[in-house]
């Protein structure tokens, strides 16, 4: 079993992906990365993670994110975070990230922001 | 009286974090640590594992990262040795400053320091770069 697995649903224009596992060094920030990447090539600029199956994130992981959020956005397009569970949310409070990021407990909440 | 001492010397690649990752935790759950303790004390062996792999040893297998753990009831002593140039922590920045906020990299040694009480930096005469950390209950 890979360290990310990363599965991929769409709501109208929004792609969602729902994360399981780790987003760490190596395997777990990579598989993010790619996965984003993937989706700018096929036109997907609206993306929602939803972090509620991600158990841990590191330093690299976050900056997956953050690296995600700025390309993302410098290509016109928005990423969004649902359900962060705690660990997360401490993370990106620490770092002062959490203001940064649009986030969400309520998918039909986050889906609607998109509009 | 728990005491707990673990000792390893691994080559300096990706896998070597988990590993020492997967040590640490174990041990600390051993201890009798808390389960929110033990989130952050991984993440900070993690962070100091991957600075030493990736910027002390810059992911030289040929170089050992070498890791000790020391435990009492009372605490748990980290200590994480590389091989490389040495490294200056006053010379790194602050990623929670405006400018920094949106980097990609530089927020190990934030999380290493919120979540031990103690970590330093040495140089050793030796060489390479010797960090500790302390996380007491």
């Amino acid at each position: 079993m890979s360290e990310l697995n990363i599965r991929e649903r769409q709501a109208g224009d929004v792609t969602i992906l729902d994360l399981e596992g780790k987003i760490t060094i190596g395997e777990g920030s990579v598989g993010l990365r790619n996965a984003i990447r993937r989706l700018m090539q096929e036109g997907k600029k609206k993306i929602l993670l939803n972090l509620s199956g991600v158990g841990y994130v590191d330093s690299s992981g976050i900056g997956e994110l953050v690296s995600s959020y700025t390309t993302i956005g410098r290509e016109g397009g928005q990423l969004k975070l649902l359900n962060l569970t705690q660990k997360i949310r401490d993370l990106l409070t620490i770092t002062k990230l959490l203001t940064v990021f649009d986030t969400y407990d309520d998918e039909a909440d986050a889906l609607n922001s998109f509009n | 009286m728990t005491e707990e001492t673990v000792e390893l010397k691994l080559p300096s690649r990706i896998e070597s974090i988990n590993e020492a990752a997967q040590a640490t935790a174990d041990a600390a759950r051993r201890l009798g640590f808390s389960e929110d303790a033990l989130f952050g004390i991984e993440l900070a062996v993690r962070e100091a594992v991957t600075n030493a792999v990736v910027h002390g040893n810059r992911s030289d297998e040929s170089k050992p990262v070498e890791i000790g753990l020391a435990g009492t009831d009372a605490s748990l002593a980290v200590t994480v040795r590389d091989q490389g140039e040495g490294f200056d922590p006053g010379h790194v920045a602050d990623p929670t400053a405006e400018e920094n906020i949106l980097k990609a990299s530089g927020r190990g040694i934030l999380f290493m320091r919120t979540f031990m009480d103690e970590v330093s930096w040495e140089r050793p005469a030796e060489g390479g770069t010797l960090v500790r950390m302390t996380k007491r209950k």
